[in-house]
């Protein structure tokens, strides 16, 4: 059988509607994984961190996605795509988990493409505009320092799954974060030019970078219990590798990250996450029958 | 009637699982790769296969996932469970020196050591300190990075100086 097609083999052996490719009946991202919920962890407040985490990280990879085909270099859309493929594989184990957690048994699918903008989870930054490639250079440095910070302490997490999720996660977003330091220093310190639009890039970047710090009541209580992580705890450390990089890349650090409110955690976004989501979830939508 | 030990088995199980190969790198098994963590044959003879992902995302696990269960099956095995090992998290260095050398045989770098993550934060790099991969062809260390992605998630992209052929690269992991 080793030479047949692989994809001859989906359609022939698994019943139902395997109309894509991908209708294999193996999409679950944590088969077979123990889900057993650690002691005195509340479920549903399990399942509500596991979606902001896994919500940053779904918005993002979508945003991303809007420079393959219009990136500078091919290089740095596959190079972009590739990072987006990291962040929704990150969103996909997060969404299975927080179905399991909560009890419903939703599966990813169901909180990618069934939700509305308003039920999404994750920080403003995340679905802020695309707008140029030194903006999102920025972003992702800024992002992906974050993240960075926040899971090498998830790793730790009494939960296995989100432990074993953020460990992974870490060597993926160090790289990252290398991607995003690489460009950084080239364009900050590159031309008058590529100086003036980063300069531009971080001070539309800043303000948005406030909420990142404030703890939702959900983060805090599961910080409390050694779950999850308070990302006010943070700060500092993200603090200082932005400074590093910034002096390091001849740009203006524009002093202490601005105080922030919890809104994207509650559900409060801007009005740049509704297209974003439609345009994520119009083939689901459309197509509720099709299976991937 | 043929009786066969537990181990025996088991064994034989294993072999199957092993022999399928990853559909991004075609030359190697997934023993070659290092992901196929565990096999168990159940006293009823179900087959419970453990693998675990290269990166988060990566595509291939659910077509590995597929062939797992049709070799399993081609093996004689009816009933067959493939499960996700998520912990610890796969590293370059699971690949085996098999699956080095299949890999250098194709003109595809292998992978260094990867990078030791001791706990506390990722130190932060501002100069390239990853140490240029030997071009697989000629073998010099005279070599450049073009891109730290490649055309899959595990791969970066780089050019022989010496010889000018591109190559691409395993990244450390």
């Amino acid at each position: 059988m080793s030479g047949d097609n692989i994809f001859t083999g989906l359609v022939e052996e698994h019943d139902g509607d395997a109309r894509w490719a991908f209708g294999t009946g193996f999409t679950e991202a944590l088969a077979g994984v123990d889900t057993t919920l650690p002691e005195g962890v509340d479920g549903p407040a399990l399942a509500e961190y596991c979606q902001m985490l896994g919500d940053d990280a779904l918005v993002q990879a979508q945003r991303l996605v809007h420079w393959v085909t219009d990136a500078p270099e091919l290089e740095e859309e596959v190079a972009l795509a590739n990072i987006a493929l990291d962040l929704l594989g990150q969103a996909r184990l997060l969404l299975a988990r927080a179905g399991q957690a909560d009890g419903t048994g939703r599966d990813e699918d169901a909180f990618a493409y069934r939700r509305d903008a308003s039920e999404f989870r994750n920080v403003r930054l995340t679905e802020a505009p695309r707008g140029d490639f030194a903006r999102c250079i920025v972003t992702l440095l800024v992002l992906s320092s974050w993240r960075l910070a926040l899971f090498t302490r998830l790793a730790h997490s009494v939960d296995p799954v989100l432990a074993a999720i953020a460990a992974k996660g870490v060597n993926e977003l160090a790289y990252h974060r290398e991607y995003a330091v690489s460009w950084a220093l080239r364009l900050g310190d590159g031309t008058p030019y590529s100086h003036e639009r980063m300069s531009a890039a971080v001070a539309d970047v800043w303000p948005l970078t406030g909420e990142l710090f404030a703890a939702h009541p959900v983060e805090t209580s599961l910080a409390g219990l050694g779950a999850g992580v308070d990302p006010a705890s943070v700060r500092e450390e993200v603090r200082e590798v932005l400074d590093q990089v910034l002096t390091a890349a001849t740009l203006d650090t524009p002093g202490a990250f601005p105080d922030g409110e919890v809104s994207g955690r509650e559900g409060r976004h801007t009005d740049e996450l509704a297209p974003l989501v439609e345009e994520l979830q119009r083939v689901a939508r459309e197509h509720p029958e099709a299976t991937w | 009637m043929v009786t066969t030990t537990p181990n025996e088995t088991r064994r034989r199980a294993w072999e199957a699982a092993a022999a399928v190969t990853d559909p991004e790198l075609p030359m190697l098994t997934l023993a070659d790769l290092g992901i196929l963590r565990e096999v168990e044959v159940s006293e009823e003879g179900t087959v419970a296969v453990w693998i675990t992902p290269t990166y988060s995302g990566c595509p291939a696990l659910a077509e590995m996932r597929v062939d797992v269960d049709r070799a399993l099956r081609a093996a004689g095995f009816d009933d067959v469970e493939v499960r996700t090992a998520l912990s610890p998290a796969w590293t370059t260095d699971w690949i085996t020196e098999e699956g080095r050398r299949k890999l250098t045989e194709h003109g595809i770098s292998a992978p260094g050591r990867a990078p030791a993550r001791p706990s506390g934060p990722v130190p932060l790099t501002l100069l390239p300190t990853r140490t240029a991969p030997r071009c697989p062809r000629c073998a010099t260390a005279d070599t450049e990075e073009l891109s730290r992605f490649g055309s899959t998630s595990c791969k970066s992209l780089h050019r022989c100086r010496s010889c000018l052929e591109p190559f691409e690269h395993v990244k450390e992991i």
